[in-house]
């Protein structure tokens, strides 16, 4: 092995720390996901009237489904700038594995849109009538899948990188890589609203989901981008 | 300024003796999108002097430099780096510096910052020696999306004096630049050429750097059919 695990970690933490200050300058991604979140969570209750009992039953589907499509909607521009204005090639090009730089891209995706939507979900979980003791489980679950729904998303990031317009086609293929972790999700932060409480199961399920995504994703990442390259 | 005077670079993974150094390619050939680009390119690039592509748009200039970059397979034909003291299995990518047509800068970053993210992603780096290499110094706490594009430029080039590395591959690097750019680039690139350094280069006008050689690709389109 030529390069060390010290040349990783300064590669990892400068690309992260760029993109952070990006994120924050261009506050773009945050503020569209945080809003259409908002907007999605104070629809339903409207659309589906007032019928408390109703709304307290789906709110863990609805949060859940609601920080799908949140974390989707900046899904497609995860590799797009770098893929642009050639920083990719670079990164490519250096001895730094391709796989540190998108594990490096999808941990600043999960900081500005998964982490910040699964904090607020529980909160904005009042305007659907949330049961109060479901706020911390339903928290945890958030906070634990979005990172696999930011692994995920880098992926079909990844895939659609060449593509102009990939927005719909990342949507598509990614989509039903979420539906594991929303079933588990789903169920880790309902506790026992469906009769028996299998939650603590389900959360350990998912936490498995997570670390399966964090293996394989960085790879087949890195390898889609690779072909764009050729 | 980083230390040219010896001919071993250290571009952080481990001091690389250049001064023997050669890029060998024999019967390259591309193609890109099933179309064959060129074939039968015969090259040797040789420790400290420049070799000069030239040829009409669309002659495969860019796809040669992408090839020896290690971004892209040959169709055809051995590509080798000879006579330097690296492990057989090296990859040529990790000791190229490659300046493309697009400037790999981000438009929302300061200059310094720019500069300093690549400092950090290289594992260290001279900012302040690239931004006065390229005569970015008073521009350091603008805004990338507020230069000109002949600073753009600068900026991308700037690259070039922040991380030793061996060979520099430059596809059109005189772009946009002016005259007084245009000769800090020259003395950039003779101060590599001293300290035992590769150029590969194309372009379209005549650089004022000693010592080159120039690879034609004009009558290569006829024997690519």
């Amino acid at each position: 092995m030529r390069i060390g695990p010290g040349e990783m970690k300064s590669a990892f933490a400068a690309v992260i720390s760029r993109d952070l200050s990006l994120a924050v300058r261009q506050g773009g991604n945050i503020g569209t996901a945080i809003g259409f979140f908002l907007t999605v969570i104070v629809l339903l209750p409207l659309g589906l009237g007032p019928d408390q009992q109703l709304l307290q039953r789906i709110a863990p589907g609805a949060l859940w489904i609601a920080l799908l499509l949140s974390v989707l909607l900046s899904a497609d521009r995860l590799y797009q700038t770098d893929h642009d204005d050639g920083s990719l090639e670079i990164m490519a090009l250096s001895s730094t594995p391709l796989e540190v730089v998108v594990l490096a891209k999808a941990s600043v995706h999960w900081l500005t849109s998964g982490l910040p939507l699964a904090i607020a979900a529980p909160v904005l979980g009042f305007l659907l009538n949330l049961d109060t003791a479901l706020i911390l489980p339903l928290g945890i679950a958030m906070v634990t899948g979005s990172l696999a729904l930011s692994l995920l998303a880098s992926l079909g990031a990844a895939i659609t990188v060449g593509l102009r317009q990939g927005g719909l086609l990342v949507s598509l293929l990614v989509l039903p890589l979420y539906v594991p972790v929303m079933i588990f999700g789903v169920l880790a932060s309902s506790g026992a609203q469906s009769g028996i409480d299998n939650s603590g199961t389900a959360l350990i399920i998912l936490v498995a989901i997570v670390l399966a995504a964090l293996v394989v994703t960085p790879f087949a990442s890195a390898a889609a981008l690779r072909s764009y390259m050729r | 300024m980083a230390l040219w005077s010896n001919f071993t670079f250290n571009d952080g993974l481990f001091a690389l003796n250049t001064a023997r150094m050669k890029i060998v390619g024999q019967q390259l050939a591309c193609e890109r999108g099933g179309r064959l680009v060129f074939a039968g390119v015969d090259f040797t690039a040789r420790a400290g002097r420049m070799l000069v592509l030239r040829g009409p748009n669309g002659a495969g200039k860019t796809s040669l430099l992408r090839l020896i970059a290690g971004l892209s397979e040959p169709a055809g034909g051995t590509l080798e780096l000879e006579e330097a003291s690296l492990p057989p299995d090296t990859l040529l990518g990790e000791h190229v510096h490659f300046i493309a047509h697009q400037d790999a800068i981000k438009l929302h970053l300061s200059v310094t910052e720019n500069l300093s993210f690549w400092a950090g992603f290289f594992g260290g780096g001279d900012v302040a020696g690239a931004m006065a290499a390229m005569n970015l110094t008073a521009l350091g706490e603008f805004q990338a999306q507020r230069l000109s594009a002949g600073q753009k430029r600068r900026l991308g080039l700037a690259r070039l004096a922040l991380v030793e590395k061996p060979v520099w591959l430059l596809d059109e690097p005189t772009v946009g630049l002016d005259a007084a750019s245009l000769q800090l680039l020259a003395d950039m690139m003779t101060r590599h050429l001293d300290g035992a350094g590769i150029i590969i280069a194309s372009t379209h006008i005549e650089l004022p750097v000693k010592s080159s050689d120039i690879l034609d690709f004009a009558g290569l389109a006829d024997r690519a059919g």
